[in-house]
């Protein structure tokens, strides 16, 4: 039996501090799958639900005259949620286990709230797909797969859910499993585990369940605690190798003259002496140093967010990229994207709006739409517009350049929003590059 | 008093202060079990000093409030930390009920200046003696008549970015929040319509008259909190640390006797070794009962805990199952 993590570690000398890694992960499914009991049974089992918030789900599942405990409530949590038995929105909620704590994104399976489900996927490490085992893949699903996948997200912890009500059949998980991995394979995803299981009643969650001896994998929980860790983005530049980058964000004025560069790194690491480029400028200079509030560093670490002090005088402000010379991102203002669209109304050639990539905004045109990827086929279908939650493929052009890397080799320069001009509301995301796909 | 007595850095009472979590000031020298070099608080860390710096860039005029407590503590180290060695770049609001803990006010008094910050009160007195919201009478809690005087603040110095300090592990609706959450020209939050916000692209455009809360520490739990305050040693108001105190119990919760609270109808009041989880109005933050003086030992108390940080110390969470949505849709923190 899998041990019951409880709390994080209490006492021992270093009070579990520099010991615990972080996941991310985020929820997919279809309306009614189960994610957000999967994730309160989760809660449930590993005691990371504190007494008085048990209280309050029993109080509210009486209110509403079901018969037992209804541990979606431990996420829904907006009136309108619980109304409609609903999620409309992510919810995020922390676990930890002694040596590793998790932020959940729990999102929501309907598809006009697909921009929720994609806010949450942006940042997870891995997702973990709830499909219910009386109906199969759903479409929506699928959807949110590619979603995820186009993401970034390349590993998936598969819950075949509902097991109990197909006598826990084998060939319906068996169905699933095969559906998944063809899926998974198609999509890159490097790993994917899939698991029957029922949240309800917590079988194969975290306690090991008798009702499938046939199956021999791990439980939910150990899926999650043998997952890849690190940090979405950090994980993926280092392993995709697109080389160090660091957006600036703000200048900082050294007592005594100079200029510190503030960002967050990502892509690679930086040392003092490195060869780097200004970018879009082009300008090469090197690191002389590099700082944080804690004092200087010789090498900084993806994740890190520190300033930079440059050997030459250059005219550096924020939106401006500073990138390791070998391998540097391309400066171009015109590039193809693969874009999903959150708005209702479509989006054609010739729309104006507004980008930020990076820590830069500025103006952008839609010169062509190519076509909208289609879930089932997994190609793109020629189309010229795109319609709410489509993902499609466009060349945008921008007013000023941008130093793009294609989003498989980084994250972060190669991730944007697009911006509505009047209102200011995020209508897009954009992934620099076509869907990228196997064979 | 001596405000100096008021707080309390954690190194001043550590029983295990020679535990260095770092060396030589540098994050490089951790050894650490897994592939990667950073661990989950640099993590939480690095994350939260992205957002301050995206969002006093893009903003014209930011503002953080800080209410004394141990999370806007930590926000308001965070914000130095940011933009060392330069001064935080914004000034530092104190929405006041009137309703204090006098260590807590003396505690705000020194943290704002020893960061050189620039500090605005907005209180509540203010807007009672305006006529902006009825007096709920001297000893009934202020917390939700906070709202009108936070967002005539917003207003009044026309701030279009506040950070805040909430974290989404503390209630179900801050679960739903966005690290940058929008606020319409009424102050409102809409939790069925908020931007998609993906990746790190924080984006804080807002029209006049608009405004934005940003959330740094939204990832955080509670027991972050105080792994982080330990690691910077952080020094926070000394009511935190187990200490005796007359209380009497209202509710089931222990609160403070002040000029606020005062025992009736048959109420007992006793002393007790208390500390607290949570500091705001004073008429209905409790204590909880505690011999943890230390921050190690409230770290231990932390992870045992089976009653979340709200549950156990606010009363105004309690009116009804969304309490917290009802009060932030209208422009609470």
């Amino acid at each position: 039996m899998t041990t019951l993590p409880g709390s994080p570690p209490a006492g021992g000398p270093e009070l579990g501090v520099d010991t615990m890694d972080l996941l991310r992960f985020a929820t997919i499914g279809s309306v009614d799958d189960g994610k957000s009991t999967l994730i309160g049974r989760l809660l449930f089992d590993t005691r990371q639900l504190f007494d008085d918030q048990l209280t309050a789900i029993e109080t509210a599942s009486e209110r509403r005259g079901l018969g037992e405990v209804d541990l979606s409530f431990v996420t829904d949590g907006l009136r309108a949620e619980r109304e409609q038995g609903i999620t409309i929105d992510v919810a995020y909620r922390y676990a930890a286990t002694p040596h590793r704590k998790f932020v959940i994104a729990d999102c929501p399976g309907h598809i006009q709230y697909t921009r929720n489900m994609a806010t949450g996927a942006s940042t997870a490490d891995l997702a973990l797909v709830l499909v219910d085992a009386t109906s199969g893949l759903r479409e929506q699903s699928r959807r949110h797969i590619c979603i995820a996948a186009l993401l970034g997200v390349d590993q998936l912890v598969v819950c075949a859910n509902k097991m109990d009500l197909v006598g826990w059949d084998r060939s319906a998980y068996q169905r699933i499993a095969d559906e998944m991995e063809s899926l998974a394979h198609r999509l890159g995803i490097s790993s994917c585990t899939v698991i029957p299981i029922a949240a309800l009643h917590g079988d194969n969650v975290v306690t090991r369940s008798d009702a499938a001896p046939w199956y021999d994998g791990p439980t939910v929980l150990d899926a999650l605690e043998s997952a890849r860790a690190g940090g979405w983005a950090a994980q993926h530049g280092v392993s995709q190798g697109s080389g160090a980058r660091l957006p600036v964000q703000w200048v900082l004025r050294q007592p005594g003259g100079g200029r510190g560069y503030a960002g967050m790194v990502n892509g690679g690491p930086f040392r003092v002496g490195d060869a780097v480029l200004v970018l879009p400028q082009g300008a090469r200079t090197t690191i002389r140093a590099i700082e944080t509030a804690d004092g200087s560093l010789q090498r900084a670490e993806v994740g890190l967010s520190v300033s930079i002090r440059l050997a030459d005088h250059l005219d550096v402000s924020r939106g401006d990229l500073i990138a390791a010379a070998e391998g540097a991102p391309k400066v171009t203002d015109t590039f193809e994207a693969t874009v999903c669209w959150f708005q209702d109304r479509p989006l054609t050639v010739g729309d104006r709006l507004r980008i930020k990539h990076t820590t830069r905004v500025t103006p952008v045109v839609v010169e062509k739409v190519t076509g909208i990827f289609d879930v089932n086929e997994l190609r793109v279908v020629d189309a010229t517009e795109l319609r709410e939650n489509d993902i499609g493929v466009v060349t945008l052009r921008t007013a000023t350049p941008l130093a793009v890397d294609p989003y498989e080799a980084d994250r972060i320069t190669g991730s944007f929003v697009l911006i509505d001009e009047l209102t200011f509301a995020t209508i897009a995301a954009g992934m620099v590059g076509p869907p990228r796909l196997h064979d | 008093m001596d405000s100096a007595a008021a707080f309390r850095s954690p190194q001043d009472n550590s029983t295990t202060s020679s535990v260095a979590v770092r060396s030589g000031g540098s994050v490089t020298a951790l050894v650490r079990p897994v592939e990667h070099p950073l661990g989950h608080l640099d993590l939480l860390e690095s994350l939260a000093i992205f957002i301050i710096r995206e969002v006093a860039a893009e903003s014209e005029r930011p503002v953080l409030l800080f209410s004394g407590g141990k999370d806007s503590a930590v926000l308001l180290h965070l914000a130095a930390k940011a933009f060392k060695p330069g001064k935080i770049p914004f000034p530092v609001l104190h929405v006041d009920t009137g309703h204090n803990f006098s260590e807590v006010l003396d505690y705000r008094d020194a943290q704002v200046e020893a960061e050189g910050a620039r500090l605005i009160v907005a209180k509540v007195q203010d807007s009672i003696d305006q006529g902006r919201v009825a007096d709920p009478g001297p000893v009934a809690s202020r917390n939700r008549l906070q709202t009108t005087t936070l967002l005539d603040a917003i207003n009044d110095h026309g701030f279009d970015a506040a950070f805040g300090g909430a974290r989404r592990d503390e209630d179900k609706a801050r679960a739903k929040e966005r690290v940058l959450s929008f606020r319409d020209s009424f102050g409102q939050w809409d939790p069925k319509a908020q931007r998609p916000e993906l990746w790190q692209l924080y984006q804080g455009s807002v029209r006049p008259g608009e405004h934005l809360r940003a959330f740094p520490l939204s990832d955080w739990t509670e027991l972050d909190i105080w792994q982080y305050i330990r690691r910077e040693r952080i020094a926070l108001p000394s009511i935190y640390y187990a200490h005796e105190r007359e209380v009497l119990e209202r509710d089931g919760m222990l609160l403070a006797i002040s000029e606020w609270v005062s025992p009736e109808g048959g109420e007992q009041v006793r002393k007790e070794t208390v500390r607290f989880r949570t500091v705001g109005d004073a008429t209905c933050t409790g204590a909880v009962q505690s011999s943890a003086d230390t921050v190690e030992e409230i770290i231990r108390e932390v992870s045992a805990s089976r009653i979340s940080e709200r549950g156990a110390t606010r009363a105004d969470d309690r009116f009804s199952e969304t309490a917290m949505e009802d009060r932030k849709r209208e422009g609470y923190f």
